[in-house]
Formats: C-alpha cells, structure tokens, sequence
C-alpha cells in the first residue's frame, strides 16, 4: 500500500439549509464510465443527491428530495443495484424512493417504529432493509415485488435509543449499536425470519463505555470498527476458527484507539484498501491503518494514526465515507450545513 | 388540571450588582472583537434573556439555579461549560432547564462554540442520566423538534417585562 501523504480539499458543496446528518454512496457508480453520485441528508428535512460532472470533475446537485419527510432526515442508504434509495427520518417513518429517469419518486414508506427512525441499511443482495431507532428496536423488512415491504421482525434487546444497524456484508447477521453502550448482534434463525440476539458487545468485553454512534466492517468482513462517545475507536475481530455449530463466530475486542478526538466520535468508516476514517465533534477527521510495523510481540493486530486533518469543517463532522471506485476519495458532512470532498493522496 | 409544583417553595436569592465594564476607546478598538468571558455567558443566560424557571415567575439566577462561577468558559477554543443546581434532587425539570440554557446559548453565541452542559456533581438523583441525555446532539435536535417542548423552552426563555 503506498503512503498517504495528505488529505487534498476538492471541493466544498452548499445547498442543504440545516446541519448534513448524514450521506451515502451510489455503489452502482464511479464504475464503467457512471460518475459517482451521492445522496446527502438533513436536518432541513430533505435529501440531497449530488453527481460528479465527468467533463469538469466538479460536483453538482441533481436533485433534491423534498415534501416527502415532515421532520429531520437522519439517515440514508441505496440498495445494492444502487435503484432504490432507503431515506430514514425522525417523523418515524422510512422513505424508498425510485430514480425514474432523473427524477427521484417516493415509491414506499415503512412505518411502524414509535418514533425517531436513525439508521437504514440493505442486506447484500438487496432483498431486506433493517431500521432503528429511539423506540429501541431494530426492525427487518423484506423487499418484495412492485416496490412493497413487509416487516419479518421487530428485535427488542437494547434498553436505550439504537443509533446506528449494518448488515454485515457476507453474513446473514444485522449489527445494531445504541445509547447503552453496547453493540449487539442478530442472527436469523434457519430461514424463519426467527431473529435474535446472539451476541452483545458491552463493558465486560472490552466494550464502549458511552453512546455506540457507528460501526465500520471490513471488506473482507472479518473486522469491525465502532466509535463512541467514551472517545474511543475500537477494533473487533471475529475467527471463523471459533464457529459455532449453529454456524456463528463470535467477535471478540482486539484494539482500542484512545487519545485521537477530544469529543464525540460520530462516525467512522473502513474502506476497501484497509484506511479507517474517523469523524467527530472535535471537527477532525483522522486516518488508521494496521500497524505492521510491530515485532509480533504484541498480542493481536494493532493501529496506528496514518493523517489527521483538524478543522476538516466549522462545526462538528456527522458522517465520513469512502467513495466506490478506485481513488481514495471520502465525503464529510458537518453541523455547518456543508459536505466537503476530499481525496487522500500519496504526495 | 392542576398538577403539584416540584418545588412550592423556592429560595429566592438576590440578584447580584452588574460589574461596570470599561467601554474600549472608539477610535483603536473599533475592530477588536471582545473575546467571550464566564461574565458575559451569565449576563446571556441571566440578564439579555431572564430565564424563567418553568414552575415559578423567578429567574434562574435568582434561584441560584445558575451562577457565574459555575461557568467555564474558553473562547480561544470556542468551548463552554455550564453547570446549573436544580433546586431540588428529584427534579424532573432538571432537563428541560438544560435545554433552556443550550438554546439560549446556541441562538446567542457563534456557531464555532463547543458547549457542554451538565448538573452540578450531587445535585440530582439521576445526574448521569439527565447529563448523559443533554449532551447528546442527536437527543436535544429530536426534542427542539417536538413543538410541546420548544413552546416550554421559549416560554422560559421569552423576555420578562416588569
């Protein structure tokens, strides 16, 4: 892997008229010739999508999503085919939207959670959704045929607001982490839509000791990154070796980064060359790589600091993600109302 | 329906003299932006806006909910912390007084400012929870979203004319 050298500003884009909670990436973009293209999300109760002008390499907005959601858009999330877009809001309720050439419809909404929704996320082949939210739950949901969803379970098991839900991205499992600290674990039981909790990761493992805001996996999916409140990012590692017969591995702690961000760490995000990317309320965003550099004396992989860029923004950093495609582009969106390309460079 | 006050009977402390400020001389100091003291983050909560206590027609500072030393400020940093003593220790008020000074302080300081805002150690029964809950952006943007709330809060924050 070549050095990073520096986190090189591209652009800076304007348009939302609140605090950019969060964005997400087109995965069926920046590949074969399609620009890459985001949908951001706000507290001025829109969604934003952005494209990269494949002539001038700047980036524009193409569309903006409103009248839809009647309160704060929190969270946003395309499905694999990169068709649909999955918008989750504090009005309780889970936007699908359709792009039908250019034009951006809301062809669905999932209701049932009490109240603020605060994370989506698709399963791998796109045929499940999963939320969550203040009321404490994780609900899963299938995509069925003519863009309608149908919801297989509702899991209870943390005992505060869920923050954040992933799916992992190899294995049947949906990973929740919430306001009790702990990050929890969910598996389907055979092919019942039977789900639960088969592993919490809390204080006794090693775990957080604040708010979980956001989890991270690896490409490979064997690793996962979690940061907190506590100020820590926290590196968990799961061996197959370890299986049990019902086929599930269970994770295990194996670093903890301290010392990085001086407050709330709201984001984070692994990418697919093995760069961890930090932001946070410190209004920084930081890089980490594996430390190879180590004699094997210690025991488990550990991390280390690659970059840091203060003041990345003027007000707290909400999301940070890796762009699809080749270069080492990443998106921040902050409490200023901006989202800010950057690219990570080796010189 | 009336409903029990949490507190019927306060303590109601004077309000303390306002320590003259030298005025800088027009001339140098016309562009000199006055850096941001624990004095003037009190007169925000106490004076330019006179906080009322939600149960009562007394301000914070009066029921010393509120005082100067229990502000710290850092404008170098952009950082504040406010520390504020509910006046009794089961007060469920507790987090609607905080949501009262971080909106007072949010509409009133400039948008690069850090604040924390917290319970004074020993003051409340459920000091952690109520702190952890106040200092959480995501929890205080959902409740500023509620219009029951925010109709308390600027009712508490709505200027007093005597």
């Amino acid at each position: 892997m070549e050095l990073a050298k520096e986190l090189r500003e591209i652009q800076t884009l304007e348009g939302h008229t609140d605090r950019v909670w969060s964005l997400a990436w087109n995965p069926a973009t920046g590949v074969a010739g399609i620009p890459l293209s985001f949908a951001s999300c706000s507290g001025d109760k829109t969604v934003r999508i952005w494209e990269q002008n494949p002539s001038t390499s700047s980036w524009d907005c193409k569309a903006v999503l409103d009248e839809t959601h009647t309160r704060t858009v929190r969270s946003c999330a395309w499905s694999p085919s990169g068709k649909l877009l999955a918008t989750a809001s504090f009005d309780a309720t889970t936007a699908i939207w359709e792009n039908v050439g250019g034009d951006y419809e809301c062809v669905a909404s999932l209701e049932g959670h009490e109240n603020e929704v605060k994370s989506v996320c698709w399963n791998a082949s796109g045929s499940m959704l999963t939320t969550c939210g203040r009321d404490k739950t994780v609900w899963v949901w299938e995509a069925l045929p003519g863009n309608e969803f149908d919801c297989v379970s509702v899991l209870q098991g943390h005992t505060q607001d869920v923050k954040m839900v992933q799916w992992h991205p190899t294995r049947n499992l949906i990973f929740s982490c919430s306001y009790d600290n702990t990050v929890k674990i969910w598996a389907d039981d055979g092919d019942d839509d039977d789900w639960a909790c088969v592993q919490t990761l809390g204080e006794a493992n090693n775990g957080h000791s604040s708010t979980v805001w956001a989890l991270s996996f690896n490409a490979s999916g064997d690793k996962m990154v979690t940061c907190s409140d506590d100020l820590t990012l926290k590196i968990w590692g799961s061996d197959d070796a370890k299986m049990s017969a019902d086929g599930f591995a269970p994770w295990r702690h194996l670093c903890t980064l301290s010392g990085y961000h001086d407050r709330t760490i709201f984001s984070v995000h692994w990418s697919r060359d093995n760069i961890i990317a930090s932001g946070a309320a410190d209004d920084a965003i930081k890089f980490f790589v594996e430390n190879n550099d180590q004699d094997g004396l210690v025991d488990g992989p550990s991390y280390k600091l690659l970059l840091r860029k203060e003041n990345a923004h003027e007000m707290d950093i909400n999301s940070v993600q890796w762009s699809p495609g080749e270069d080492r582009v990443l998106a921040s969106a902050s409490d200023d109302g901006t989202i800010k390309i950057w690219e990570l460079t080796s010189e | 329906m009336v409903s029990e006050l949490i507190n019927a009977n306060p303590v109601i402390y004077e309000k303390k003299e306002r320590r003259v400020r030298s005025v800088p001389s027009a001339a140098a100091d016309e562009y000199v932006v006055e850096p941001i003291d624990q004095q003037e983050i009190f007169d925000i909560l106490s004076v330019y806006s006179y906080i009322k206590d939600p149960e009562h027609p007394y301000s914070l500072e009066e029921l010393k909910v509120i005082t100067e030393d229990a502000i710290e400020v850092d404008d170098g940093r952009g950082y504040v912390r406010v520390t504020f003593t509910p006046t009794v220790e089961h007060c469920s008020m507790a987090t609607v007084i905080g949501l009262c000074l971080r909106v007072k302080l949010l509409r009133s300081l400039p948008s690069r400012y850090k604040v924390d805002i917290r319970v004074a150690p020993g003051s409340h029964a459920t000091e952690a929870a109520v702190n952890k809950q106040l200092n959480d952006k995501e929890r205080v943007a959902a409740a500023l979203e509620n219009p029951g709330l925010v109709d308390m809060v600027d009712e508490c924050l709505s200027p007093s004319y005597e």
